[in-house]
């Protein structure tokens, strides 16, 4: 019994998963295949003297002549073959580019959601504790307000003040320029990586830290508390036994669903710190009309963000006993 | 001993700092000197209607109320007077609430290390193992989570929780509804053995037909005060033996007793009638009734009504 139902929910998981990326391909390919940008002025750009002859031959070459439904099913078998077409601008397989920019991301956006996870989350456990009194005041205000900064205009003013004021970091890039790959150290790495993961963890922090201490909020008016403290509970020992126990789930959670947040917030931080990860490749796709690569990209973080709520779905199922052992009986 | 009240509560009043529109506050009184005691070995039953303040009441001994509440009056336990602190201390030790549902238990924990209350210690172990044993809940009911928990065994549950403190003075708010009437009856005969014991418990409840089987007094209650304080053998005898007319109302309005139910309702806390609060229902209503009412004894109860005798 115990089997079959871990085989229906990989079932229905996976039948998610393909309609969904079915549905985000069908409609970017759509929307891109609309766009006013010519790939072929794009990629020429600056360069005097191509014909229209020339032009038209990189265009036959690319395909761009064909119907849009003969292009999308080339595009379509070259998912199946596994490499995702070749991008224009970087004339590598997609699948290559998207691989060696995510795991560059993927430092910065870990540290970034690990960041924001955990210092977000003490935060509101602090204003939770506190609600109502001046430090919650205080810190709920500074979140409201952290909450509506735009993530590219805080990593500028990070950039003026930490790099260009003080010199503390780097201005840009995710190593130091001049160094042969081999010889660059990871302590380089962490240093390039700090402003950029800031600015990133910036948004979704505060958030965070709100959601936290509306959830302890919610708990500590709660009826068990009250009757916790009828019990002779004092108030630390309701925050460890019962606070903590009732908002960690959801705050676990809700971290692994903001995985969107953090794709998008990385193409912004990405692109205001040249840091050379998959956020700032989809903004140069998007701006080079690299169709391959920008559909690539999409259909990538589509799975992304699907792989992060799966991951909330399955750990809400395990932990929680209402879920786990509702079932059971 | 005998005759000496383990816990007094003497013209106690609870009102709530409240907002009206725009930045307009008043006062809301929702419990107006109220008076109670209670002796060990007795049950007390706090009866009356919906919103007439009893849960409140409650709170207000646990020291459970809001911030916005104020409280006047005195609460005393052995004859010491309760402050906020005093309380805060004595809860759980020498005063145990028994809470009405299961939601009060915290749904994330299983059900034996919250009656232990966070101690982990053998004793403690042994002594919950037996408590649950004593109130028929199986042993492998301390590992389930409150949900998992049918209604019945939640209730003695919330009881063992009281047991185990070993609490002098147990309130218990409403440990009967939705219970059908043989486990209503069950668990009502658990706070008859703590009594028995020696406990001094008091019952809250609407369930007032039950009551009376198990209590030894009744406090009727009406709009956030106690209009009579009887035996309960005065509410089996009948009409003639209670005191105030709500409480004749109130035994009127049982279904084995007429099921006549009076006019009008219950004022609400915010627009309560000058002096008896049961004035604009009452039939004997005279001009001396708009003063204010004191309690008052009679026929070895006490009544707050000019009118009674």
């Amino acid at each position: 019994m115990k089997r079959s139902y871990y085989l229906k929910a990989a079932g229905t998981y996976f039948l998610r998963m393909v309609t969904l990326l079915l549905a985000v391909s069908i409609i970017s390919f759509v929307l891109v295949s609309f766009s006013p940008v010519d790939p072929v002025q794009q990629y020429v750009g600056a360069v005097p003297n191509v014909s229209m002859e020339q032009r038209e031959k990189i265009a036959e070459y690319w395909g761009l002549n064909d119907p849009p439904l003969e292009r999308f099913f080339a595009w379509g078998s070259s998912i199946l073959r596994g490499d995702f077409g070749v991008s224009l601008l970087y004339r590598r397989p997609v699948i290559e580019i998207i691989g060696e920019k995510f795991a560059t991301s993927l430092a910065l956006m870990i540290t970034a959601w690990l960041l924001s996870g955990i210092l977000g989350f003490a935060l509101g456990c602090l204003m939770g504790a506190f609600s109502g009194r001046w430090p919650d005041k205080i810190l709920k205000k500074l979140c409201l307000t952290m909450c509506s900064i735009p993530t590219f205009w805080i990593g500028i003013v990070f950039l003026m003040f930490f790099s260009v004021t003080l010199g503390w970091f780097p201005m840009s890039m995710s190593v130091p320029m001049g160094v042969p790959a081999a010889e660059v150290t990871i302590w380089q790495r962490i240093h390039h990586l700090i402003l950029p993961a800031f600015t990133l963890s910036f948004l979704s922090f505060a958030g965070v830290a709100l959601h936290t201490r509306e959830k302890l909020v919610d708990v500590l008016e709660s009826d068990y508390v009250l009757f916790a403290k009828a019990r002779g509970e004092s108030g630390w020992s309701i925050l460890k036994r019962h606070g903590l126990r009732n908002i960690l789930l959801p705050a676990v959670t809700m971290q692994f669903g903001s995985f969107s947040e953090l794709f998008g917030g990385s193409v912004l931080a990405e692109t205001v710190f040249s840091y050379p990860g998959l956020g700032a490749a989809a903004a140069a796709a998007g701006m080079g009309s690299d169709v391959p690569l920008l559909l690539g990209i999409t259909l990538f973080s589509a799975l992304f963000v699907f792989v992060g709520n799966l991951l909330a779905d399955i750990i809400y199922r395990i932990v929680d006993p209402q879920i786990r052992e509702g079932r059971s009986k | 001993m005998e005759n000496k009240a383990v816990l007094t509560v003497k013209d106690l009043s609870v009102s709530f700092h409240m907002y009206d529109r725009g930045l307009e506050q008043y006062d809301l009184s929702v419990i107006s000197n109220l008076n109670l005691d209670v002796r060990s070995g007795e049950i007390v039953a706090v009866a009356g209607s919906s919103g007439s303040g009893k849960s409140l009441l409650a709170h207000a001994v646990m020291g459970l109320l809001p911030g916005n509440a104020k409280i006047r009056g005195e609460i005393c336990y052995r004859g010491e007077l309760l402050t906020q602190r005093r309380k805060e201390i004595l809860r759980g030790k020498e005063l145990a609430l028994v809470p009405q549902s299961v939601s009060f238990l915290d749904p994330l924990m299983r059900v034996g290390s919250q009656v232990r209350g966070g101690r982990k210690d053998e004793g403690s172990r042994r002594a919950q193992k037996e408590i649950f044993k004593r109130f028929r809940l199986e042993e492998q009911v301390e590992k389930l989570y409150p949900f998992q928990l049918s209604g019945g065994m939640a209730r003695r549950v919330l009881v063992s929780t009281a047991v185990l403190s070993g609490a002098e003075v147990i309130l218990a708010d409403e440990p009967t509804p939705g219970l059908d009437l043989e486990m209503a009856v069950e668990a009502l005969n658990v706070f008859r053995e703590l009594a028995d014991e020696g406990k001094a418990v008091v019952l809250i409840t609407h369930d007032i037909d039950l009551a009376f089987h198990v209590a030894d007094r009744i406090a009727v209650f009406y709009a956030g005060t106690t209009v009579e304080v009887a035996r309960a053998s005065d509410f089996l005898e009948g009409k003639e033996a209670l005191r105030h007319p709500y409480s004749k109302a109130l035994w009127e309005a049982l279904p084995q007793n007429g099921f006549r139910p009076i006019p009008g309702f219950q004022p609400y806390a915010k627009a309560l009638p000058k002096g008896c609060l049961f004035g604009p229902r009452c039939p004997h209503k005279t001009e001396g009734c708009e003063r204010e009412i004191p309690m008052r004894e009679l026929r070895g109860g006490y009544v707050r009504c000019i009118h009674a005798d």
